[in-house]
């Protein structure tokens, strides 16, 4: 592809922001006292910032590129990845689970696991979330550094270098408040960054119905009904008749249900803000406040996909082509930005597009440090120290996590497909968890062998699932049917990781509640106040106003969302 | 709360806001092409100005109240 030019100006403007971003890392050093205030904010921060901070800290390369691409592979369906999974999972987090989050005092979500099962079951979340953050954050690094070496021609090692240095710089300042701070102007950059880009693109093809009206020829292009790239349930009766390759079953269950409901409702990376926030009612609102961005997200992480791959088609080849005949859908929003934005706005673009980044790898590293230090390192390794041993930990985490990403990063350039490997396994592990934290918090004869054996069965279903089925076009490997038979083919990918989703899920979900059974309870009624909802005093909200009321304000969401679902059937 | 969040974002906003007005103003039509013949340097700029010195305005006034940090107001 063509590379972009950037000028002094841009330059400037990438200058000034990490100037802020490490300023504010030193302005907040001298706050950093104790291990609570490095790895938990000093639970001090308000819900507006925490709620900025939950929706930002996932707003990585996942969501800027991917969702970006997969607006232009799969046009408005795309949008189910919030309208129907995140915005719900957030609400239900939000008012349901955060109580036990926030009211058990846990300071992660692996202690949590302690606190209500047993001690295996935390080892064992901990240790899979410290590897897979540890990865994440690397393929983070790795994304932006290929990233900017296609579309700059920046030295891949140099972009590399630069980014862990300055996420290492701020994080070990100022923890996991600096990491929070910089991830509310983050949100801000990138908001700011990415609007003029969609209101330039939308001007450009003619408005929302001009933009319809191109992606027409898209979708009977590519053999599929004239609306399947922008009405978003129409096509949803029969897998073959939209680009996405599943039916409504499979996208409600296992994206909207599973996937979404464990990534929001169990992941330690999101649920860390919220546990910083300053009160219960703040901690609740956290997910709540974060939902009403959220929910208008798709208009600027989907939109750039949609409208380059309407103009791609239309007008004859924007996107670069890849080596098997495909557009390369990834490139969708870069090439955007470089299509559109003059010297100038471009340096704001792409700042925000770096932003974005590091945001993702912030996020995964200050989970990392937590749940290394609380849940590895004091638990198992070091116990009984004083809090300044740990503090010095964090601070000696932030290191080895960041140098650990590094290699991650490497060994992603090296091994393509050890990334896509690991990818699946934590795949295998995240789905089932959904199904012990409801049974956990909704359930209190849930015992601790159950949800441990209910955890490893759940992700041995996943794993013979898609041992045994593959995705239209593949060849059987690491994209499925390693057990030797192949006994379905599913359209798409991602109808067949929603499929995987369902089963681990399920599986997770009936053997917990058949071991719980058998098993002895391991954990007396008292020990479970404030862990299981019905041994929990209902939290009384009526004395906070209105707005704040997290039942009102998840009411006032889900309302919004039907709206916004049923403006773009 | 330990140093208001809305002074960086003000600031680093007007900063952003400044230098794209005047680059705007400054600089000939031809860049403009790919933007559809807008300036947008100047417009977008003047966005950001606004909201930069917003956010300033309620951090400055915030302060003078005594600052955002009215914890525990909220149980």
């Amino acid at each position: 592809m063509e590379r972009i030019h950037l000028g002094a100006i841009d330059y400037s403007l990438l200058i000034v922001y990490f100037a802020f971003v490490l300023g504010i890392g030193w302005g907040l050093r001298r706050f950093v006292k104790s291990s609570e205030d490095f790895f938990l904010s000093g639970r001090s921060i308000p819900a507006w910032i925490a709620g900025l901070a939950f929706l930002s800290a996932n707003l990585g390369a996942q969501e800027v590129i991917g969702m970006g691409a997969s607006g232009a592979k799969y046009g408005i369906m795309t949008s189910h990845f919030y309208w129907v999974g995140a915005i719900p999972a957030m609400v239900f987090v939000g008012i349901f689970m955060m109580p036990f989050y926030y009211g058990s005092r846990a300071r992660s979500v692996p202690e949590y696991l302690k606190l209500r099962f047993d001690e295996k079951t935390r080892g064992f979340n901990a240790m899979t979330f410290a590897v897979m953050t540890v990865f994440s954050s690397g393929i983070s690094m790795y994304a932006l550094a290929k990233l900017l070496e296609l579309v700059l021609g920046w030295n891949f090692h140099t972009s590399v270098l630069l980014s862990a240095v300055i996420v290492l710089s701020y994080i070990f300042l100022g923890g996991l408040t600096s990491a929070i701070y910089n991830e509310v102007l983050q949100f801000f950059l990138i908001v700011l960054g990415f609007l003029p880009l969609v209101l330039l693109g939308l001007k450009d093809v003619g408005g929302w119905s001009g933009l319809t009206a191109k992606l027409q020829t898209v979708a009977t292009n590519a053999g599929y009904a004239p609306g399947a790239w922008s009405d978003s349930w129409r096509h949803l009766d029969s897998a073959g008749a939209n680009p996405m390759g599943v039916e409504w079953f499979g996208m409600v269950m296992g994206l909207g249900f599973v996937l979404s409901f464990g990534y929001w409702c169990t992941d330690f990376l999101v649920v860390q803000r919220a546990m910083a926030a300053d009160s219960m009612a703040a901690a609740r609102r956290t997910p709540l406040l974060a939902a009403f961005p959220k929910m208008l997200f798709p208009a600027l992480v989907i939109l750039p996909g949609m409208i380059a791959i309407a103009l791609h088609v239309t007008g004859g080849g924007l996107l670069p082509i890849g080596s098997d005949g495909t557009p390369n859908y990834n490139l969708a929003v870069p090439v955007m930005l470089g299509h559109y934005l003059p010297s100038g706005l471009l340096g704001l673009g792409l700042t925000a597009l770096m932003a974005s980044f590091m945001s993702g790898m912030a996020g995964n590293v200050t989970a990392f440090n937590t749940v290394w230090t609380y849940d590895i390192y004091q638990s198992y390794i070091r116990p009984g120290q004083s809090d300044a041993h740990y503090l010095r930990m964090g601070h000696a985490a932030t290191v080895f996590g960041i140098l650990l990403s590094v290699v991650a990063a490497y060994a992603t350039t090296r091994f393509n497909n050890i990334m896509d490997m690991l990818q699946l396994v934590f795949a295998f592990v995240n789905a089932p968890l959904f199904a012990t934290f409801l049974l956990g918090m909704f359930w209190r004869r849930t015992t601790g062998h159950a949800a441990f054996f209910g955890l490893l069965t759940g992700t041995a279903a996943a794993a013979i699932h898609h041992g045994l089925v593959l995705p239209h076009g593949a060849t059987a490997g690491l994209k499925g049917g390693f057990l030797g038979t192949v006994l379905h083919t599913y359209p798409s990918e991602m109808a067949q990781n929603f499929w995987t989703a369902i089963f681990a899920w399920t599986a997770c979900f009936v053997m917990t509640i058949a071991i719980s059974l058998v098993t002895a309870r391991n954990k007396s009624d008292e020990d479970l106040k404030g862990l299981v909802y019905s041994l929990t005093p209902r939290l009384v909200d009526h004395d906070l106003p209105w707005h704040k009321r997290p039942a009102t304000l998840g009411v006032i969401v889900l309302a919004l969302t039907v709206v916004l679902n049923i403006i773009f059937w | 709360m330990k140093l208001d969040l809305r002074l960086p974002i003000g600031l680093m906003f007007t900063i952003f806001g400044a230098i794209l007005t005047v680059y705007g103003l400054v600089s000939g039509d031809t860049i403009y092409q790919r933007s559809l013949g807008i300036n947008v340097n100047l417009w977008w700029g003047l966005v950001l100005l606004v909201f930069g010195v917003t956010m300033l305005t309620f951090s400055l006034r915030g302060a003078g109240r005594g600052g955002p940090g009215k914890r525990g107001t909220s149980p």
